[in-house]
């Protein structure tokens, strides 16, 4: 401590020697960002081989796959998957997408690295606090892969049996068969419920309610980061809209993950403490009538967990439209149109979001008053989506765009976002959503919007700061490869399903025949369209491998990077690549302008980095003598 | 100031100055809270220090935690029929258990004993601070242990959690607002061990005030949470 009195210049956390405190319990809010990153990278692999499974079993329908049949000899006898291994695949392919990727590498993974930085801090406001949401949210995902062997597996399912009813595995699914929504009474009645219902579904409410835990952490450390760490100079109107999207996202985290805990204790509690918060008396399950519980109400369950719901797909978005905003300002070469704007309609959007949850309960036999008040407040966020849209268009307009792989991704995320959001307005009218509420139609519109555009977003993320984190850059080539076989896959996914849903195809069956007989005939027509779909699935899935091999081959033999490869104004392109522990190498840096600042007209460049003076401006620009840069406005 | 050395305003090549807090508003002609967090000192651990971070911390915390009893209570509300104004048949409810009143007595007693901890605090009276403490943490104590004797009387008459939804509730809320009453001792523990060390100077001065006053917002809300589910679970019929 007394070498730093000395010298004025304090790090409120040594630089860690050892490597466990380095890489592993480390309080450095780079690492546990990249940790974070990590985190996320596995669980989509889990999510994405699930996804193609299910695709094969609905294109291929009583197909063996001698290797399920041998991982899963109970869920997927002979190698031919059974509707409930289907169901547990659609349940935990929803989870970990939800809430271990959308949630963590936007937010945890990205955040955590450059909200900091980005804002002049040495770190978060509580390091430690940093370092506990990320290995509680880890624990989270442990129980949850846990819940998968649980149930599929003879033997890890036997380990917890001695526990109680509750906590009966084996069934042979990999995890509750109740979607990732988990409505009661199924969810709330344990074993009797079907399969992976018993000790699935308790690993799945503990899993979720750890990963709240986890998440408050993190929002609680991102808000305060914000609002007490700021540097000199940098106002909230100089943020870059990244950290406005991160600070939006943090809030919406705060109120939204305590409500789904809520619901969890409750859900949790109606399995083990024999309470009745959510099943309603007279249940009859395989010809047994339920006679320990009365008098709850399935729908609070929703109401609670639709509350949680529906900002947690903001969760997901908003810092996609964050890092978009940020990388098409800096590609297009202009500064972001409409920046005021773009902060309101983020608020915009995150607070008409805790007033819309019943559009995801209209098929729940709601009043029409209230379904009526919650479609014109669904209906009203296409307000702020679209100054978002409209702004981003007049960043790209007339634009000499650099079509580099972050912009290509940034302006997938653009196109994504529009054309699952449109498919939104038609969704949060009651009359419309009613006939498709359990069709491919909103299975196309929710992973348009939140699922592929929030990824888009995070690729667009990574290839942006991937030089600034690993000091090298991604490989161009592959890059781009990778970039128009996922864009052209996703669109090649989510578009027929529309179709399918227009047609009236219903979600969440597995399977559309018997003994290779349809038996749905009025959705014979959409099979073409079904195979198609399933095909440009495991072509667009195996295309990821180019995003993997990219990643690792350029953390160790990509083309070096400087401190500033993209010409980029923000406070995070003025330190060395990667940052150095306490970010500015002691240097804390004064911010002097906005974050947007490209060509500006008398500007010796085309940008002007957030960390310079006017003067250092008039003595860069000899010849012209301090004419131009006067003129310039925000 | 104990150890002021405040920053030699060394510019560095792109115009920023090393560590230097104190002389926060000039220069940029934006600001942010970093450079004006009201410290006057100079580039010294007492000037870097930001007691506003605990504040800020604590407040978005307990926007957290009230959201959990918000949505704990709508449930409530919905179980017990408040809706459409139709009591549910198994709806019923406790008759006050006695003891209840002497737990909101303890509790509220030990947000004065903290506060006069804290004005004691603030006078520099260092035993005076830890003497108080002591009493908060001994009746935060009290408190718990007459919630649980509460639990153990109602379970000794055959009231359990799955008795009726009243019930239910009764047992869920006031576990977890014990469970968040504990870590808030916990919390005073903490402080009362950082009076036993040894060092001394401003930075520990501002930093006891700035612990002292993150937790006692903790412990005041924790308080007024309670009279809040007292009241909830007895008196708002």
């Amino acid at each position: 401590m007394a070498a730093h009195e000395i010298s004025g210049e304090v790090h409120r956390h040594e630089a860690p020697k050892s490597f466990i405190r380095k890489y592993i319990f480390s309080l450095d809010h780079k690492v546990i960002g990249i940790q974070y990153m990590l985190l996320a990278m596995t669980s989509v692999l889990v999510g994405l081989i699930m996804s193609v499974l299910m695709r094969m079993n609905l294109s291929w329908p009583g197909t063996k796959w001698p290797i399920l049949g041998t991982l899963f000899p109970t869920g997927a006898p002979d190698g031919v998957m059974s509707p409930e291994f289907y169901l547990s695949l659609v349940t935990m392919h929803g989870t970990m997408m939800v809430f271990f990727v959308l949630t963590t590498a936007p937010q945890g993974g990205f955040g955590n690295y450059f909200l900091p930085i980005q804002i002049g801090a040495d770190d978060m406001a509580f390091p430690f606090l940093n370092m506990m949401s990320f290995w509680v949210t880890l624990v989270g995902f442990v129980v949850l892969i846990l819940a998968i062997f649980v149930e599929g597996n003879q033997v890890v399912g036997g380990w917890f049996s001695g526990l109680g009813d509750w906590m009966q595995g084996g069934s042979g699914t990999v995890g509750p068969i109740g979607g990732w929504t988990a409505y009661p009474p199924l969810s709330a009645l344990g074993k009797i419920a079907g399969p992976g219902q018993g000790a699935g579904m308790s690993l799945w409410i503990i899993s979720i309610a750890i990963f709240c835990v986890g998440s408050l952490l993190g929002a609680l450390n991102f808000i305060t980061t914000l609002l007490n760490m700021r540097t000199r100079g940098m106002s909230l109107m100089r943020m870059p809209l990244t950290c406005w999207a991160w600070f939006t996202t943090a809030v919406l985290a705060l109120l939204a993950f305590p409500v789904l805990l809520a619901g969890g204790i409750l859900l949790f509690l109606d399995r083990t403490a024999g309470t009745s918060f959510f099943i309603p008396g007279g249940e009859v399950l395989t010809d047994t009538l339920i006679t320990t519980h009365q008098g709850g109400s399935p729908i609070l369950w929703q109401h609670l967990f639709w509350f949680f719901g529906h900002p947690e797909v903001y969760i997901a978005i908003l810092p996609g439209m964050g890092a978009t905003s940020h990388i098409l300002s800096t590609f297009a070469r202009k500064p972001i149109f409409g920046y005021r704007a773009m902060v309101f309609a983020m608020f915009g959007i995150g607070l008409l979001g805790f007033f819309v949850w019943g559009h995801h309960m209209f098929i729940s036999g709601m009043s029409p008053y209230s379904a009526m008040a919650f479609s014109i407040l669904t209906l009203s966020i296409g307000v702020p989506s679209a100054i978002k849209t409209f702004n981003w268009l007049g960043t790209l307009w007339g634009a000499k765009i650099r079509f580099t792989v972050p912009m290509l991704f940034a302006i997938g995320f653009v196109s994504l976002f529009v054309a699952g959001g449109i498919t939104g307005l038609v969704l949060g009218q009651t009359s419309l959503d009613l006939p498709m509420h359990d069709t491919y139609f909103v299975l196309a519109h929710f992973h348009l919007v939140m699922g592929v555009a929030a990824i888009f977003g995070m690729f667009a993320a990574m290839s942006f700061w991937f030089p600034k984190m690993f000091g090298r850059m991604m490989n161009e080539t592959i890059g781009k490869i990778h970039f128009w076989i996922t864009f052209i896959g996703v669109y090649s996914i989510f578009v027929p399903m529309h179709i399918m849903g227009i047609i009236g195809m219903p979600r969440r069956y597995a399977q559309f025949a018997e003994n290779g007989q349809s038996i749905y005939h009025f959705i014979d027509p959409a099979d073409p369209l079904v195979k198609f779909v399933t095909v440009a699935a495991i072509v667009t899935a195996v295309a990821q491998v180019l995003f993997y091999f990219n990643f690792f081959w350029s953390i160790f033999k990509g083309k070096k990077a400087g401190e500033n490869p993209w010409e980029a104004t923000t406070l995070e392109w003025t330190t060395a690549s990667p940052p150095p522990h306490d970010n500015f190498a002691g240097v804390v840096p004064t911010v002097y302008r906005g974050p947007y600042e490209f060509a500006v007209p008398g500007a010796p460049n085309d940008f002007i980095m957030q960390t310079e003076t006017d003067a250092e401006l008039a003595s860069h620009s000899k010849g012209t003598s301090g004419n131009g840069h006067d003129g310039h406005g925000h | 100031m104990a150890t002021m050395v405040t920053g030699t305003k060394e510019i560095t090549k792109k115009g920023k100055r090393v560590a230097d807090r104190g002389s926060g508003k000039s220069g940029p002609n934006g600001h942010g809270s970093r450079g004006n967090g009201g410290d006057p000192g100079g580039g010294d651990l007492a000037g870097r220090f930001e007691p506003d971070r605990y504040r800020i911390g604590m407040w978005v915390a307990l926007a957290g935690i009230a959201m959990l009893f918000t949505a704990l209570t709508s449930a409530y509300i919905v179980r017990a029929g408040w809706v459409n104004d139709r009591r549910p048949p198994d709806w019923r409810p406790l008759v006050i258990p006695r003891l209840l009143w002497l737990s909101t007595a303890l509790i509220v007693l030990s947000s004065i004993t903290f506060e006069i901890a804290r004005k004691g605090l603030k006078r520099g009276e260092e035993s005076v601070y830890g003497r108080w403490l002591l009493a908060t943490v001994f009746l935060g104590l009290g408190f718990l242990a007459s919630q649980f004797v509460v639990w153990r009387q109602l379970v000794g008459q055959g009231v359990y959690m799955s008795s009726n939804p009243h019930v239910s509730f009764f047992y869920l809320l006031t576990a977890a607002h014990g469970l968040h009453l504990l870590g808030g001792i916990f919390a005073l523990d903490y402080l009362l061990i950082r009076t036993w060390r040894k060092r001394q100077g401003e930075f520990e001065e501002k930093k006891r005030l700035a612990l002292a006053g993150a937790v006692s917002l903790y412990w005041h809300f924790m308080d007024g949470l309670w009279i809040y589910l007292f009241l909830l679970l007895f008196f708002w019929r």
